[in-house]
């Protein structure tokens, strides 16, 4: 049944590449601001997952419903939908010709149809928001890693999306610009964002997250609150995973 | 005459120089439209066909690549004469300066078409998914995010080949294209001397030793982010 609450509701989710598997099935609703984190090993198809909610994977079968709209159902606008679904990826994709305000401004003038300044105006105050209000002008190879992907968030904000997908958005982060990302995570966390996160930040999974879901082999293993899945896990392959990753 | 005379008069003889050099002048003009109209016409048609070839529609790409793989593997000179002493006999007679501009602009149209395809295919996927995470459509991210980067990681081969090509502008001497090659050789058969041929190369020279500079002058512009 589809939960007509939820912001994002995904239903018998399968994904192959060929003839390999990759989603098994999966079934997860996210309520509006709810921040779920999804963990598990590589391969355990959860980037697979996250990048299917705004089809840039094309799903095999199943059903995701954004904000109540069948992303599946062929008459649906995917461009339209897309705006609703903010994207962050772990290797930044700003794009190089373009400063930090022209990242911004594109879908914004683009995609919104809003003027120039308009945009510029948006622009200026999502950079703000992650503490990069300076930066407007910085193309993005004049950024540290952490900057770009500040960058990033503020570009895939600027849309005021619905949700808020990131995938491994600390990965490619030197460990001493992972701070700067997750504090504006946290910041839009606590603005209200809805937002499903694929990322290995487990300290930060325990203190922000309302539920994290475990993915092993294409399947959902387990999920509840952090406290549940870090404190007392109760499949085995939760606790081999959660173990390996803490050595 | 000693043999140094002998060779200053062959090459470097004041009063055909003279005598021809507003000709060759001429030809320089006539180099520069055809040139000009190659260039532009010819990149034009071929970014076209590459941004086409990037949307993948199965017949249209195979008519592309067939398009493009001939005129590369075609001598020009045998296509201008094909169709400059060809076409007639179908009834259709073009002005040699037209041939000339077709045929050079499709040839390089064809190089510049893989060039900027090649452009295309090396801009990373993630720059595809960003764009069109954002609600943009698959033009518009063609148009505003991939074909900006290619451009300009394609034009070093790109001024390269457009030299090359824009050179073959001398094939207008044998259909009759009053350009430098074409003067150069008429002056050389009246004056019977090779002082005009000289001439005609300073002319290129002149004409294509900026083209060079202007092109290094472009990768340099073209590097990221400091427009």
């Amino acid at each position: 049944m589809p939960d007509s609450a939820a912001m994002l509701d995904v239903a018998g989710l399968r994904k192959s590449f060929g003839d390999i598997e990759v989603l098994k099935g999966i079934d997860l609703a996210l309520q509006a601001q709810e921040l779920v984190f999804v963990i598990g090993p590589s391969g355990s198809g959860k980037s697979t997952f996250l990048r299917c909610c705004n089809l840039l994977e094309q799903p095999s079968e199943g059903s995701i419903r954004v904000d109540s709209v069948e992303l599946l159902d062929p008459r649906t606008d995917i461009n339209k939908m897309r705006q609703r679904i903010g994207m962050v990826f772990q290797s930044f994709n700003l794009y190089p010709h373009m400063n930090a305000a022209g990242n911004i401004m594109l879908a914004l003038r683009k995609v919104l149809g809003k003027s120039k300044a308009e945009a510029r105006e948006i622009a200026e105050s999502c950079l703000a928001r992650v503490g990069l209000a300076e930066k407007a002008e910085a193309y993005p190879n004049e950024l540290s890693g952490g900057q770009q992907q500040r960058v990033a968030i503020a570009r895939a904000m600027a849309l005021e999306p619905k949700i808020m997908l990131f995938d491994e958005p600390t990965s490619a982060l030197d460990p001493e610009l992972v701070g700067s990302v997750l504090t504006v995570m946290r910041e839009l966390r606590e603005a209200g964002m809805t937002m499903m996160v694929v990322s290995h930040e487990m300290r930060f999974a325990r203190d922000a997250a309302d539920r994290v879901v475990f993915m092993d082999d294409g399947l959902i293993v387990e999920q509840g609150t952090p406290d549940q899945i870090f404190g007392a896990p109760q499949q085995e392959r939760t606790r081999a995973f959660l173990t390996n990753f803490q050595a | 005459m000693n043999g140094l005379d002998i060779f200053l008069d062959a090459f470097f003889n004041p009063a055909v120089t003279a005598k021809y050099l507003p000709d060759i002048l001429r030809g320089m003009v006539v180099t520069v439209q055809v040139a000009l109209a190659v260039v532009v016409t010819g990149i034009s048609l071929g970014l076209a066909l590459a941004a086409l070839r990037s949307f993948r529609l199965p017949g249209v790409n195979l008519l592309i690549v067939f398009f493009v793989d001939i005129f590369r593997a075609l001598p020009p000179l045998i296509v201008i004469l094909l169709v400059y002493f060809g076409l007639p006999n179908v009834g259709i007679s073009l002005p040699s300066f037209a041939v000339l501009w077709v045929v050079l602009s499709l040839v390089l149209a064809a190089f510049a078409e893989e060039i900027f395809w090649s452009g295309i295919l090396a801009i990373r996927k993630g720059q595809w998914e960003a764009a069109r995470s954002t609600g943009l459509n698959f033009a518009q991210t063609l148009a505003h995010v991939v074909l900006p980067q290619a451009v300009r990681m394609t034009v070093p081969p790109l001024t390269n080949r457009t030299i090359a090509i824009t050179k073959n502008t001398a094939l207008g001497a044998v259909i009759g294209v009053p350009e430098i090659l074409m003067q150069a050789q008429t002056a050389q058969s009246f004056s019977g001397n090779a002082t005009p041929l000289l001439l005609g190369s300073l002319a290129y020279i002149a004409l294509f030793v900026p083209v060079v500079i202007l092109g290094r002058w472009l990768e340099t512009r073209f590097a990221w982010g400091r427009a």
